[in-house]
């Protein structure tokens, strides 16, 4: 039993070292001459545009649910106008980033880390690196930094979206307009609410990104390697989405408080 | 016909030593963990020639190319590609290498998220750095042509058959016109008629593009179609050399075996 938690251990030290490695290779990359623009573009409109559907989609039974909830107890303290202000704070703050992220997670960085890692099956990135090109540049870079652009953007669809449900919720019980909802979810947000709430979109973006393209990239050359690579950047991105969260929060609770 | 390092018998192309020597390779090793798979590889393979590569599965014949482009590097010995020692090169000459060199893999290795077309651009925008649409697209038509799969070139690679994915992939090294090409096992699944079709088009394009070739098979056919030379491969090491009638009726039992 010691001898399988030192292997453990073992093996998550050597983990984290690739990482190390592969995170150096994509810096080093990202500023090589010759970015695939077009690749990138393409990137763009796979990872985030096909997932505008299942972000909204979610974001709005998200924020309804939720102000169908939050209702009864809001009301209970006679406190029922505040509803506006709960749900945006909760949404934009917190709930709406996370979601969107672990949903991207689900998403995105599986279907990064199976495309890579069946690119690797079947020598495709071999065939790229042998002939000369460069498939860090090609494939990598330009899915990372899709991820980091799409998923902020993904993220405010999501929030608005979310926003929605909750107005469409309220209006089942009682009457508000949509400008007077939209105005006090605005005026109950700061812009110190909403800078850690982007800033950490972006660092969700990138570790969805990058955690896709390092198990997909680096997966064995064997057909199971690609549902494991699929599978454990899930888990693995799903992880570092809330350590990240942790840390914006306690990060930005120091410097704005 | 036991090889020695000696002992380079003149093949059926008219290949003397004196021709210049692309590819050299002296004492080689590589191992996987324990086991050795590469004891001690000896041979040179001279320009314009097609050298085939026999051996059983496992025996580490695909090592012996994948060390030649860089894609593994050897424990021990020489290995000079172009009067290049490989092991010693840095990355970007590493890449320079690379682009004299076609490798055409088992599956064919087309980028999957491609056209056909568009897998045969990637090289040349890439590697080439070619620019102007019209020369792309003449220098394109004219590869899949002369492999014969034109009528394909807006096919995804998902709908080409095993025979015209070979094709597709050798016309996306044969683009750059490299003056190398390695085959990792080009009938491999393939029926009859398309293994003889695929073998016959080696030798083609040994002719046409005056290409040197390292092809490595199972196949007897190909062997007897494409070799110029033949070299056995055995426990690590060469156990014969010489041109396919040579080889093939070798007195020695573990050669002969492999004809059998």
């Amino acid at each position: 039993m010691a001898d399988e938690v030192f292997k453990g251990w073992k093996g998550w030290f050597a983990e984290s070292g690739e990482q190390l490695i592969f995170f150096r290779a994509f810096v080093r990359n990202l500023f090589r001459p010759g970015f695939e623009w077009s690749e990138f573009v393409r990137q763009c409109y796979e990872t985030g545009y096909k997932s505008f559907t299942l972000v909204g989609t979610t974001a709005f039974i998200m924020g309804l649910v939720l102000a169908l909830q939050l209702r009864p107890a809001l009301v209970g303290f006679g406190a029922d106008s505040l509803l506006p202000k709960s749900l945006a704070d909760s949404i934009v703050k917190e709930i709406g980033p996370v979601i969107t992220a672990i949903i991207c997670a689900g998403k995105i960085a599986s279907g990064i880390g199976a495309e890579l890692g069946s690119m690797k099956v079947t020598e495709q990135i071999d065939a790229m690196e042998v002939s000369g090109a460069n498939p860090l540049q090609f494939l990598v870079v330009t899915r990372i930094l899709a991820t980091t652009v799409m998923v902020p953007l993904l993220t405010l669809l999501g929030d608005v979206l979310g926003l929605m449900g909750g107005f469409v919720a309220i209006n089942i019980t009682s009457k508000v307009s949509l400008w007077l909802y939209f105005n006090k979810c605005i005026a109950a947000l700061s812009f110190s609410d909403l800078l850690p709430a982007f800033i950490k979109t972006i660092f969700f973006g990138f570790v969805i990104g990058f955690i896709g393209c390092y198990k997909g990239y680096t997966s064995n050359k064997g057909t199971e390697s690609v549902g494991l690579a699929a599978n454990s950047a899930v888990v693995a991105a799903s992880l570092w989405i809330f350590v990240i969260d942790a840390i914006v929060v306690q990060v930005s609770n120091i410097i704005i408080y | 016909m036991r090889h020695k390092e000696s002992e380079i018998t003149v093949n059926k192309g008219q290949l003397s030593r004196k021709d210049e020597s692309v590819i050299r390779i002296r004492g080689l090793k590589k191992s996987f963990g324990k086991k050795e798979v590469l004891k001690n590889i000896n041979m040179d393979v001279y320009k314009g020639e097609n050298v085939v590569i026999l051996g059983q599965s496992g025996s580490g014949k695909s090592v012996i190319i994948q060390c030649i482009v860089g894609m593994l590097s050897p424990d021990a010995g020489d290995l000079k590609v172009f009067d290049q020692e490989v092991s010693a090169l840095g990355e970007t000459k590493l890449k320079e290498l690379r682009i004299r060199i076609g490798f055409l893999f088992q599956s064919g290795a087309l980028y999957d998220s491609m056209t056909v077309r568009e897998n045969m651009q990637f090289p040349l925008i890439r590697i080439l750095k070619m620019k102007d649409q019209n020369e792309i697209d003449q220098r394109v038509e004219e590869v899949l042509k002369s492999v014969g799969l034109y009528e394909s070139i807006d096919k995804m690679p998902s709908d080409l058959s095993g025979g015209m994915r070979k094709r597709a992939g050798l016309a996306r090294t044969l683009v750059v016109n490299p003056e190398l090409m390695l085959y990792d096992e080009p009938t491999t699944g393939l029926d009859p008629i398309t293994s003889r079709e695929i073998s016959n088009m080696v030798l083609e394009i040994q002719k046409k593009y005056k290409t040197t070739s390292i092809i490595i098979t199972h196949d007897m056919e190909c062997a007897s179609i494409t070799a110029d030379r033949v070299l056995v491969l055995n426990n690590g090491e060469f156990i014969a050399e010489g041109s396919f009638d040579e080889v093939k009726n070798s007195k020695d039992d573990l050669v002969s075996s492999f004809f059998k």
